[in-house]
């Protein structure tokens, strides 16, 4: 067995017995408080917990596929998350053919540059070709009603589900001297810091949670909640150093930067829900609202991560 | 026998990929699932109405739900008279009454009697204008007169028609929801404009007031 694959074993031996752990305390808190499953509370740290076993067998299953397994798993997200994000928005009939093409041109152009490895033409395909794709197809129709509006939906619709999502498959194509065959770590390790970092904000605002940090935006995140979380998530990173090609130090100052960037992603797509009158972005995964619900922290630091590893780590 | 067998097979497919593209999500009243024979009866916006009911309903509910539409549509190529009447088993009327033949209530009453369960649109057409209901037909008081001991059964389809809207050909992935309502029955002597208006207001009670039922 290769290092880089008895590293991922490991990995996940620790994330496989955390979820033992939670399911455990879950179990034990429903016999105790909610046997008939009147506990709203606990019935939803249950349905959570058991979400969060599908996600980490997916994510395992897509490594073990290799490449393209990660790269389908996280065009897969991208797909579910633009249907999330282009439900709640304003359409009308002639932005048809625009959304169409981000959809069936725009993803899947998108996901194919990254498995040719062509960062040249990857990172500004979107942010580019598709800015200036989206409204001359709109245009084609000739409504011109909110037509800027339409427009920057379905740019920000793109720019948030395709190319922000797919920057955490985009590890994959770094070259890293001396980190070789071992990328798909740094997905792992951008993924446990950013959810425990999630994960912590809530338990920590739950146990100690006073000062409301955000009311106007999301009344449950609180200061000290922020702080812990934030805090231990960054722990959390330094101490899994060994999975990355950085040194426990830049690995915490690495894991500090997701955590925020997390953060205020966050609170950016809970303002978008609270315009748009909703609670949650979905359905699709039980407990947790939709897709975006739960990718909101990651599609903010994974471009972030991306570029600070490529522009001193990486020879690309 | 082969034609069954690509029936059943090219229904599965249809079913598969009408979820795969809106991820469809059943919404029942909290009296829970509606009674194994009803009449659902639904907005309509879009050709793939009947088919996003059939999607979420449990298969004890769907194998015998078949859902009513214009014979004169379906039956206007071999491949649109397939998925009509072997893919979906729909039960064809002809909605011009001058070049029909059978009285379409009567067509109806008999299906139930044989224990099956209808998808009908009241509406009689798709809805193609901004207003969110057009005024029903009268052939829902007339069917729960021949049956007055089957349930009806509101049932909204939420953004359907942003999926497809009349004149495209490609579908856009959006969610919808499907939402069921109180089953209803024709109680005695309620005329036939009181029958309908109460239908109308069931139907329309379940359509999303805010951005809030959205998704």
């Amino acid at each position: 067995m290769s290092a880089a694959s008895l590293d991922m074993l490991k990995l996940l031996l620790g994330v496989g017995g955390i979820l033992v752990l939670a399911s455990s305390i879950g179990y034990v808190l429903k016999q105790r408080l909610s046997p008939d499953g009147s506990n709203g509370a606990i019935e939803n740290l249950n349905a959570r917990i058991k979400a969060w076993w599908a996600m980490v067998v997916l994510i395992a299953i897509a490594f073990v596929a290799g490449r393209v397994g990660v790269l389908l798993l996280f065009a897969f997200c991208s797909f579910a998350a633009l249907r999330e994000f282009i439900t709640l928005i304003n359409t009308r009939r002639g932005d048809h053919w625009a959304i169409a093409a981000a959809f069936f041109v725009v993803l899947p152009i998108n996901y194919f540059l990254l498995w040719a490895e062509q960062y040249g033409i990857y990172s500004i395909f979107v942010p580019v070709y598709a800015f200036l794709l989206m409204p001359i197809v709109a245009v084609m129709r000739g409504d011109t009603r909110d037509f800027l509006l339409r427009i920057s939906e379905v740019q920000w619709a793109l720019m948030i589900c395709v190319f922000c999502a797919s920057h955490v498959p985009a590890l994959l194509t770094l070259q890293i001297p001396g980190y070789e065959g071992r990328n798909v770590l740094l997905i792992a390790f951008l993924v446990i810091v950013v959810q425990s970092s999630d994960v912590l904000q809530y338990v920590w605002g739950k146990l100690f949670g006073r000062t409301k940090i955000a009311p106007s935006l999301s009344p449950s995140k609180t200061v000290e909640g922020f702080v812990g979380g934030v805090a231990s998530a960054t722990l959390i990173g330094a101490s899994l150093w060994w999975i990355t090609p950085f040194t426990p130090a830049q690995a915490a100052l690495m894991s500090f930067i997701i955590t925020m960037m997390g953060f205020f992603g966050g609170l950016v797509m809970s303002a978008i829900k609270r315009d748009r009158g909703v609670k949650d972005w979905g359905h699709l995964i039980e407990g947790h609202g939709g897709l975006i619900d739960r990718l909101d922290s990651v599609v903010f630091s994974a471009p972030i991560f991306f570029h600070l590893t490529r522009y001193w780590w990486s020879l690309t | 026998m082969i034609r069954d067998l690509t029936a059943k097979l090219a229904s599965i497919a249809i079913m598969m990929f009408a979820r795969a593209l809106t991820a469809a999500r059943a919404i029942w009243h909290e009296t829970g699932l509606p009674p194994r024979q009803s009449i659902y009866f639904a907005n309509h916006s879009s050709h793939g109405d009947f088919v996003l009911i059939w999607a979420v309903l449990p298969p004890w509910l769907r194998e015998r739900a078949r859902p009513v539409a214009g014979a004169e549509y379906w039956l206007k190529s071999k491949l649109s008279a397939f998925i009509g009447r072997d893919v979906f088993d729909a039960v064809l009327i002809e909605r011009d009454p001058a070049a029909r033949t059978q009285d379409p209530v009567e067509q109806m009453a008999t299906v139930l009697g044989d224990g099956s369960s209808l998808i009908v649109f009241p509406e009689g057409t798709r809805n193609q204008t901004e207003a969110r209901l057009l005024p029903f037909k009268s052939g829902l008081y007339h069917l729960a007169c021949k049956r007055p001991d089957v349930a009806l059964v509101p049932v909204w389809i939420n953004n359907l028609n942003r999926v497809m809207p009349k004149g495209e050909f490609v579908p856009i992935p959006l969610i919808c929801t499907v939402t069921f309502g109180e089953p209803m029955r024709l109680k005695a002597h309620e005329t036939k404009d009181e029958f309908i208006a109460r239908a109308e207001t069931a139907l329309l009670s379940l359509a999303p007031s805010t951005m809030e039922d959205h998704a």
